[in-house]
């Protein structure tokens, strides 16, 4: 019954999508507002119906009803309810389900959007809903075919093996995909308005604007996701590490760049009508890398932690890349007269430059990782090999470009648009330059050799008090003619734009992640030993001791526990307890390792094997110093994200096409008042 | 706009960054290579793969592994449907599951001296649950550890 509801919820959310599409498209050309109203219930309509899908398989799910596909497939009466719950995207068909359901939430926005802030014969927004309704058809077409997790089940197995069993390990994984999907998915609404825009043959400011705020949310997801995602990997994978370079974080990783190069060029685009064709480009190409990131991690041609198995829909996406690719290409050649640049650059030293080299930056940074990633499909189709591309070359690579980021994250701010001064930066720059020569001395006095670690720390200082002089001055101002308290003038300045000081909380965040990053990667410290019960082992300043090693039964596996007690100075530090656990699912046990989580410092033990009489263990202890501070800035990077986009002065900005070539005054006043 | 001699410069200079920047990643993507490889291969390959990369898959044949825990070194020789067999030497503790028999991909580099030094060992695994063989149920082994909880 589940089986029949999904599947045919599923294929009836295909047919309403495609004649969405189709009505959408007509209304546009013709101008019909009535046509265009239909497609605007066809979004809400395939919203509610791949709701009622996903429903459908979640109370498959928790029933245990093994007469579905996929519930035979990842289900099983043992397993915690909340992990059965979450064992919806545990695999390929139901992953594919919660991206289609994401998809027409976000329709459904766009429709309720459209309906309150655009008229509805814009062909621009009739072409928008066009496009996104075709996204929407192409993943439907995969969950009502190849990729059906709604098949009925013949005989009906009595039981199943539970989701896989990473996922099982992890709490993390309750948060980590949707977050991830949610960004990933986002993706479309900008790229469906700017081809919306381009088939209009029009691109006006307020549309811009609106496109960076549809990109606006999914960023942020998209951030918050990939740090989970990282965290995820820390806590559960056992080699203390975050990051990889494994082709799905690359996959989640690429779109966030050109996603990011974007929101800083889109601001050039708004104040001085230039880079249209590249803001254009660097949108479309983000929802390209999420298709292109998909299709490489879900068909199977690349071997990553994230692969599922080998699966039928390779093809399907290359094709649905391919027409993406090209249909964008030809639309942005055939439109290039209305991304004429009207603006040019005035000075080589102003926010313009910043902002250039910023974006060339994060596309260097794109392409990078984009070759790193596709190298082994074209080394195997060129040359008949099989190799891989080695984590040092995406270091070696990256590492450099990322440094001149940290360096801009608090120098572009501080410049003008059109033309700095001097004079101007002299006065900006002096306490963030003392703040940056005393940590650089510091640092090499406490005894920091290592280069580059030394340099991100000390640019990183310098950036972030760049970043507090922008937030110190204009409140100094604020509280001089006013007279209003320092805390409440702070605030003020800071809810009169937002978007700009969100933006520099924004910034803060990446710097407190960068100053993790280089730490935890360059201070790290690990030793293994085998133990024998009761001894105990230095590690730096801590000793590990093996109290004991013991097995215990729950409901959806065996777990193998180490006791480990950590001495400081001679004195109990904390108590840890890594255990290998052993899932139905899987054959070789999946390490938990334990972590004493400290903003200073990480202790990691991970119990590597141990003998079947309990007798000795392999322990691995890994300190990290400061990785805390990644999952930190990640927080940062969300309420700084949080604070642009919360509702308030954004409200009374004008929105009709009319009126939106004026600037927002107050904004205005703020940013001009401080220089 | 006219094309001018600064459009010229900005040209050339962008050309020249673009082509170190290519440069620079044809280097590193050359340099950081890993080839993935049977010992059949491997062998064949012979001494021009000394030194590079590589990650080496194969069966661990039963009979040849020595496990040194003071040194915490492993000796064993790894085979492939060929029969050629290459001998790895692997630092540090192998996963639990590692056991003659099973399949696992070694990473590290082949030297001259005919012995490959394996600096990551993983076993080789597919997402896909198989009934393991018989004898090989890992709850066997450990079964002692719920025993001495229970005294």
């Amino acid at each position: 019954m589940n089986g029949v509801i999904g599947h045919g919820a599923t294929l009836l959310a295909l047919l309403i999508a495609g004649c969405g599409a189709a009505a959408a498209f007509v209304g546009g050309r013709r101008g019909d507002a009535r046509l265009v109203a239909w497609a605007q219930r066809a979004g809400i309509a395939v919203c509610a119906l791949v709701s009622l899908a996903f429903l459908t398989m979640q109370r498959a799910l928790v029933t245990h009803d093994f007469s579905v596909s996929y519930v035979a497939q990842v289900g099983s009466r043992a397993t915690p309810l909340f992990y059965t719950v979450i064992s919806l995207w545990s695999a390929l068909e139901g992953s594919i389900l919660l991206w289609a359901l994401v998809l027409s939430i976000y329709t459904a926005f766009l429709v309720r959007w459209s309906k309150r802030h655009a008229e509805p014969g814009d062909p621009q927004l009739a072409y928008a809903l066009g496009t996104i309704f075709i996204v929407n058809v192409f993943f439907l077409l995969l969950i009502s075919w190849p990729a059906n997790p709604f098949r009925s089940m013949n005989p009906v197995p009595p039981d199943g093996p539970g989701p896989n069993a990473l996922l099982q390990n992890s709490p993390f994984m309750g948060v980590h995909p949707p977050l991830l999907y949610t960004g990933y998915v986002g993706m479309s609404v900008p790229f469906a308005l700017a081809i919306g825009a381009l088939l209009a043959g029009r691109l006006s400011p307020n549309w811009t604007r609106v496109i960076r705020r549809w990109t606006m949310v999914p960023w942020t997801f998209l951030s918050l996701g990939i740090v989970a995602g990282a965290w995820w990997s820390y806590e559960v994978l056992g080699w203390g590490g975050y990051w990889a370079w494994d082709p799905v974080e690359n996959a989640s990783f690429m779109p966030w760049l050109t996603a990011t190069a974007f929101l800083h060029s889109v601001m050039v685009q708004e104040r001085r009508g230039m880079l249209k064709t590249w803001t254009i480009t660097l949108i479309v190409s983000t929802f390209l890398l999420t298709v292109l990131g998909t299709f490489l991690t879900r068909s199977g041609v690349l071997a990553s932690v994230h692969a599922f198995t080998q699966s039928p829909i390779g093809p399907f996406f290359l094709t649905f890349l391919a027409l993406v690719l090209v249909g964008s290409l030809a639309l942005l050649a055939w439109r290039s007269e209305v991304l004429q640049s009207e603006g040019r650059f005035d000075a080589a030293l102003s926010r313009e430059t910043a902002f250039m080299i910023n974006n060339l930056l994060f596309a260097a940074f794109a392409f990078v990782v984009l070759l790193g990633t596709m190298f082994p499909l074209i080394a195997e189709a060129a040359r008949g090999v099989k190799v891989s591309v080695g984590g040092p070359y995406f270091s070696q690579m990256t590492v450099p470009i990322a440094l001149l980021l940290v360096f801009l994250a608090g120098v572009g701010p501080s410049l003008p648009w059109r033309k700095g001064s001097l004079e101007l930066l002299r006065g900006k720059f002096r306490w963030p330059t003392v703040a940056a020569l005393l940590m650089g001395v510091a640092l090499a006095v406490a005894g920091v050799r290592a280069p580059l670690a030394w340099l991100t720390f000390v640019l990183a200082v310098f950036a972030v008090g760049l970043l507090v002089v922008e937030f110190v001055a204009p409140t100094q101002a604020r509280h001089a003619t006013t007279g209003e308290s320092w805390g409440v003038a702070l605030w003020r300045v800071c809810r009169s734009n937002p978007r700009r000081f969100g933006g520099y909380i924004v910034h803060a965040g990446i710097l407190v992640i960068a100053v993790g990053v280089a730490a935890s990667a360059t201070f790290r410290r690990e030793q293994e030993w085998y133990m024998a019960k009761g001894s105990v082992e230095p590690f730096g300043p801590y000793q590990v001791g093996l109290d004991s090693v013991w097995a215990q039964h729950e409901s959806n596996r065996d777990g193998v526990i180490a006791a480990t007690t950590i001495y400081k100075n001679g004195e109990v530090f904390t108590r840890l307890y890594p255990r290998l656990n052993y899932y139905k699912s899987a054959v070789e046990p999946i390490g938990t390792p334990a972590v004493h989580e400290h903003l200073r410092e990480d202790v990691y033990l991970v119990l590597m094997a141990y003998t079947a009489d309990g007798s000795h263990a392999m322990i691995k202890a890994i300190v990290s110093p400061l990785v805390g501070w990644i999952w930190l800035g990640g927080g940062i990077v969300g309420l700084g994200a949080l604070f642009a986009l919360w509702p308030g002065v954004g409200k009374s900005q004008p929105r009709g096409d009319a009126t939106a070539a004026t600037p927002r005054p107050r904004a205005r006043s703020v940013s001009e008042a401080r220089v | 706009m006219a094309w001018n001699s600064r459009k010229t410069s900005v040209a050339i200079g962008g050309a020249v960054v673009a082509l170190i920047f290519a440069y620079l990643i044809w280097g590193g993507i050359g340099n950081n290579l890993v080839y993935f490889l049977t010992p059949t291969e491997l062998l064949a390959k012979g001494s021009s793969v000394y030194g590079t990369s590589v990650r080496l898959g194969g069966i661990v044949q039963p009979g040849t592994v020595h496990w040194d825990a003071e040194r915490k070194e492993l000796r064993f020789r790894l085979e492939d449907e060929g029969k050629q067999t290459v001998e790895v030497l692997s630092t540090g503790v192998p996963p639990q599951m590692f056991t003659e028999g099973i399949g696992a991909v070694v990473e590290g580099v082949w030297t001259p001296d005919g012995v490959f030094h394996c600096h990551n060992l993983m076993i080789k695994h597919s997402n896909e649950y198989k009934a393991p063989p018989a004898g090989a149920q890992p709850a066997e082994y450990y079964r002692q550890l719920f025993r001495k909880q229970q005294s």
